[in-house]
């Protein structure tokens, strides 16, 4: 989002159209609500750590809290950049101004490689030994730069692109068709050159990620595959549902091969399936299998949508305006973010039953004080009624802005 | 103690004592606006808004760092705080979300009146709450009634902070923030009718915190922990007790001349020498435990490969953190208030 703000921005100070000076502070202003409801949900987040996974901390903490420390610098320049970009228009120079409001945009990006280092290191353990329960010879730099964390580092931030570009191009297009106000139409393209081109580079970036998961967590694409026998030209299956007391998936379209050749570029090779762990060290199969085809689907449909648009801006403007289109986007709002959604949903439940994959359980990892579920219930309420009131709060800041626009005469 | 620990200690300290010094006066200016009178009302709370939030979202990370300073550096003493302590520490947390939310809701969703004066109702309220249970944790971190020993939520998880001295504790770090808050403020209007409010509330703040120090001290002698005798035998903290004392009479006269630039520092100042003196007090206990035994840094601290590679992050981060904070405040705090 601070990367739509910044592009928008610095078209009013090439062009010096006003309609662009309205836009970025329109969307400066959706950038401050969400970093100030992050800022405080992962407060929340960092406390929660402790108040429900203790016995995790306690280990996981000394080996992999160095990126935690990396991403606090990089949020702390976050949180002043965004001061000085919301409160410095006619304070700081204005190219200085727009420099606070891309270093907004680059110390998120860095804070979410530091975070997913953090998270790859528990699907891919690295930087200790463990000895009877304790990790010994902590490596905290082999832990921050475990195998999984760059791939998946790249495959969210794109992600994120690509849901936040979607998301915005749809509310746009939405209000484009409603209001026919030229500010929405140039909002909507900034918005989706960016959606657009994440949603392109994404399956490239996904593949290698399968890669990689498929050397270091076979157990997990066999679950997101719904793949129970170890087989050598393993078919790629389409839809589906994993059946797992059968120990099998039905219903699925299954295309010979290519699953070997996704995961280790060749049709032929062996690929692990989910009978060679015991049924307790599965994860759920059902969710997981189906999360990923709702990621893998909706990220096709949106790189299709992407190409089809940016071939229209390219060569038809006058159709990336057209109902139809309009009508695409406005359908395609939410989809980004489901599949980023999903995309976590494999990755986590995948995991499961290991909250540090092959080292320690979940369950081991919960805390032993009694009436956990109670914190749980409120974690729940906290983050659903934060959902819902940012939800409303934006819907607010597009009547805001229409009755600015209306009282501007525009 | 290792120079490593001693190095992470010192950040962790520094964390602490600026989350205090910039973030306190936050959450006391949301207390200033709970007992704001019934003059100037909502100059009152338009000058708040308009001081704190180019700051904001910056003072509030500090807390984050002296969080992650603890979970990475020191692990048991962080599980040992989530663990007995999870109740307050909810409650701050609960606390922290509401103000955040309503604090930013009430600046940017300025449609209708009615909900301006809802967020700002829950911005003032859990202003208070939350530096109470503040207070709260960092007294039952001191006390030393935690009993890993006892068997019964109530035993375990309840009378560690429920008592006398953290109750006590709780109001006077309101009071402390409440102060810091008032003396910021009179610099940052060149109204004299608002800025005599402000001074008539940093007196009264300053009021309450020596009257409820002394209750501390009081309520502590009540729970079996000898304060006064540890505060007044270490160097450190009776140092600091006294230069905070010799401070506060030029403090008081910059503040009726109102050279904003003094009283600010100097103010600070008096606030930062109670922090100093209660580390000293502490240190090097983390958390004390039933009996007077607890938790030391030294023990609870990580491996050493740990300490050193976040002390290098720590280092760099403060290499970019400095600087660019130092800018945020020349912008907003230094050139406004020389501009007026």
């Amino acid at each position: 989002m601070p990367f739509l703000m910044a592009a928008a921005h610095w078209l009013y100070l090439r062009r010096g159209d006003s309609d662009y000076r309205i836009l970025t502070k329109a969307w400066s202003k959706g950038v401050a609500i969400f970093f100030a409801v992050g800022a405080v949900s992962g407060t929340a987040l960092s406390f929660e750590l402790g108040l429900l996974w203790p016995r995790f901390m306690e280990h996981a903490g000394p080996i992999i809290g160095m990126p935690f420390s990396w991403e606090g610098t990089a949020f702390f320049l976050e949180a002043i950049a965004l001061g000085i970009f919301l409160y410095g228009w006619d304070r700081v120079r204005p190219w200085i101004h727009w420099g606070s409001g891309l270093v907004v945009g680059l110390s998120g990006v860095t804070s979410a490689f530091f975070v997913i280092c953090a998270n790859g290191w528990m699907n891919s353990p690295a930087g200790f030994d463990w000895n009877n329960g304790n990790p010994i010879n902590i490596d905290p730099w082999a832990a921050m730069f475990n195998e999984a964390a760059f791939l998946q580092g790249l495959h969210m931030v794109v992600a994120a692109f690509e849901a936040v570009g979607f998301a915005v191009a749809g509310v746009h297009a939405i209000l484009f068709l409603r209001t026919r106000y030229r500010l929405h139409a140039r909002a909507l393209k900034i918005a989706f050159v960016f959606g657009a081109l994440a949603a392109l580079a994404n399956p490239v970036v996904g593949d290698f990620s399968a890669k990689s998961v498929a050397r270091h967590q076979p157990v997990k694409l066999a679950a997101m595959e719904g793949l129970y026998e170890t087989t050598r030209g393993a078919p790629l299956l389409i839809g589906g549902i994993p059946d797992e007391v059968a120990e099998k998936t039905d219903y699925a379209i299954e295309l010979p091969g290519f699953l070997s050749f996704l995961a280790y570029g060749d049709f032929k090779a062996e690929v692990k399936g989910l009978k060679e762990v015991p049924r307790d060290e599965r994860p759920p199969v059902l969710i997981t299998h189906f999360a990923f085809q709702v990621m893998v689907g909706l990220g096709s449909l949106l790189a299709l949508v992407g190409s089809l648009g940016l071939f229209f801006l390219w060569k038809r403007p006058e159709e990336f305006e057209s109902r139809r289109m309009l009508l695409t986007l406005a359908l395609c709002l939410p989809f980004g973010f489901i599949a980023l959604e999903a995309g976590w949903i494999v990755t986590e439940v995948g995991r499961q039953p290991w909250i540090i994959y092959g080292i320690l359980r979940t369950a081991e990892a919960l805390t032993p004080r009694p009436g956990v579920v109670y914190t749980l219930i409120m974690y729940a309420l906290l983050y659903g009624f934060l959902s819902f009131v940012v939800t409303m709060l934006m819907i607010r800041q597009t009547l805001g802005l229409h009755r600015q626009l209306r009282e501007e005469g525009r | 103690m290792s120079l490593l620990q001693v190095g992470i200690l010192f950040f962790l300290g520094v964390a602490i004592l600026l989350y205090v010094l910039l973030a306190g006066a936050d959450f006391g200016a949301g207390i200033l606006e709970l007992f704001r009178g019934r003059r100037r009302r909502d100059e009152q709370v338009r000058l708040i808004s308009h001081a704190v939030a180019p700051v904001w979202e910056a003072n509030h990370v500090w807390l984050i760092l002296a969080v992650v300073i603890l979970f990475v550096g020191f692990p048991k003493v962080y599980t040992s705080l989530t663990v007995y302590l999870h109740i307050p520490m909810l409650a701050v947390l609960v606390g922290i979300v509401a103000r955040g939310s309503a604090f930013t809701f009430r600046h940017y969703d300025t449609l209708s009146p009615r909900f301006f004066r809802l967020y700002s109702a829950v911005f003032a309220a859990s202003s208070l709450w939350t530096s109470f249970f503040l207070g709260v944790v960092a007294g039952a971190s001191f006390l030393g009634a935690i009993d890993p020993g006892a068997t019964g939520f109530a035993a375990l998880y309840v009378a560690p902070w429920l008592n006398a001295f953290c109750l006590i504790l709780g109001l006077f770090t309101s009071s402390l923030f409440a102060f810091l808050a008032a003396l910021y403020l009179v610099g940052e209007t060149r109204e004299p009718e608002l800025q005599a409010i402000f001074r008539a509330r940093a007196a009264w703040a300053a009021t309450g915190m020596v009257a409820l120090g002394a209750l501390v001290f009081a309520s502590a002698e009540a729970k079996g922990l000898p304060l006064a005798r540890a505060f007044f035998a270490n160097p450190l903290s009776i140092g600091s007790f006294i230069l905070a004392t010799l401070i506060w009479i030029p403090f008081w006269g910059s503040m009726r001349q109102g050279r904003a630039g003094w009283s600010r520092t100097l103010g600070a100042g008096v606030v930062g020498l109670v922090i100093c003196g209660w580390f000293a007090v502490q240190f090097p206990v983390a958390i004390r435990h039933v009996g007077g035994s607890g938790l030391t840094f030294a023990e609870a601290s990580a491996p050493a490969a740990t300490l050193r590679a976040m002390l290098i992050a720590l280092l760099v981060g403060s290499l970019l953190i400095f600087p660019a904070l130092g800018y945020l405040l020349k912008v907003f705090k230094w050139e406004t208030f020389e501009k007026g």
